[in-house]
């Protein structure tokens, strides 16, 4: 693909020490802070791929909303304990999941590597989008022609989010358990 | 110049599993939530790499309803671990354990 391996590379490399932080920092504020960077890393290559507007989204919604509902969270709960205690498990125990989790990523990469990627029709090809104005407009030409019912249907999802969340979250707990 | 499409999706694949992993190893309830998003995060860019290498833009419409759906799913999520933590005074997925008594 025509896109710079610098900036590839750069972001790719702040990604994925950015998640390794995420699961090795024992303080979860930590790890909320180095997922913001990951987010960050995420919208740039998103960005090189020339999908401009999820790039933004991804900048709104995970590093704006999503991060400020996890780091409000933290703070409400007061619950900035330490605890990672990877050491209860058996040796062998963690190195047979290792060497499972690496074969299924290696086979993970040779698929990859081995399924032809030819585009099919070239209706979509980066000159015909530019010449219809960008990515952003013919992104939303699309989500309101073609993908209308799932568009009206995400409002019937947030809508069930919103009540549900009210509901878990503002429950009186007179009974005691759950 | 450029960089091979398969490259970029081995490298989503990789942030996959470090979330995978995430979910696997850690007791705090919050960081799991947070591997979710990241395992989120890898699948989304697995759909922008196939919509610009196949000239299709079902990709981003589809990274569109994930993120919409991520987002509830987050709020949803952090509602429950409100109330978990109301009930048990802990965010530790090991103190879960009411089906013992």
């Amino acid at each position: 693909m025509n896109i710079s391996p610098y900036f590839f590379y750069g972001f790719g490399g702040i990604a994925i020490a950015c998640s390794l932080l995420v699961i090795l920092k024992k303080n979860p504020v930590s790890s909320a802070f180095s997922l913001v960077m990951v987010f960050f890393s995420f919208a740039g290559i998103y960005a090189l791929l020339d999908a401009h507007l999820i790039a933004a989204l991804q900048i709104f919604v995970y590093a704006g909303a999503i991060m400020v509902l996890f780091v409000f969270v933290i703070m409400l709960l007061n619950a900035d304990v330490p605890s990672f205690d990877l050491g209860r498990t058996h040796l062998g125990m963690r190195a047979v999941a290792g060497v499972l989790i690496s074969m299924i990523l290696a086979l993970f990469i040779w698929a990859f590597k081995k399924t032809p990627l030819t585009p099919a029709i070239a209706q979509f090809s980066s000159e015909n989008i530019e010449a219809a104005g960008g990515n952003t407009l013919v992104v939303s030409e699309l989500m309101f022609s073609e993908y209308i019912l799932p568009f009206e249907l995400t409002s019937v999802l947030l809508l069930a989010a919103i009540v549900g969340a009210v509901a878990i979250a503002k429950r009186k707990l007179a009974t005691g358990r759950f | 110049m450029g960089v091979e499409p398969w490259v970029v999706l081995a490298f989503s694949a990789v942030i996959f599993f470090i979330g995978f992993t995430g979910v696997l190893i850690r007791r705090n309830i919050l960081v799991v939530l947070m591997s979710i998003e990241l395992m989120l995060n890898a699948v989304n860019l697995t759909f922008v790499t196939f919509s610009k290498q196949l000239q299709h833009m079902g990709g981003q419409m589809s990274v569109f309803f994930v993120i919409t759906v991520a987002a509830a799913e987050s709020a949803v999520g952090l509602g429950l671990v409100i109330a978990m933590f109301r009930t048990l005074r802990s965010v530790d997925t090991d103190q879960i354990q009411f089906l013992k008594e």
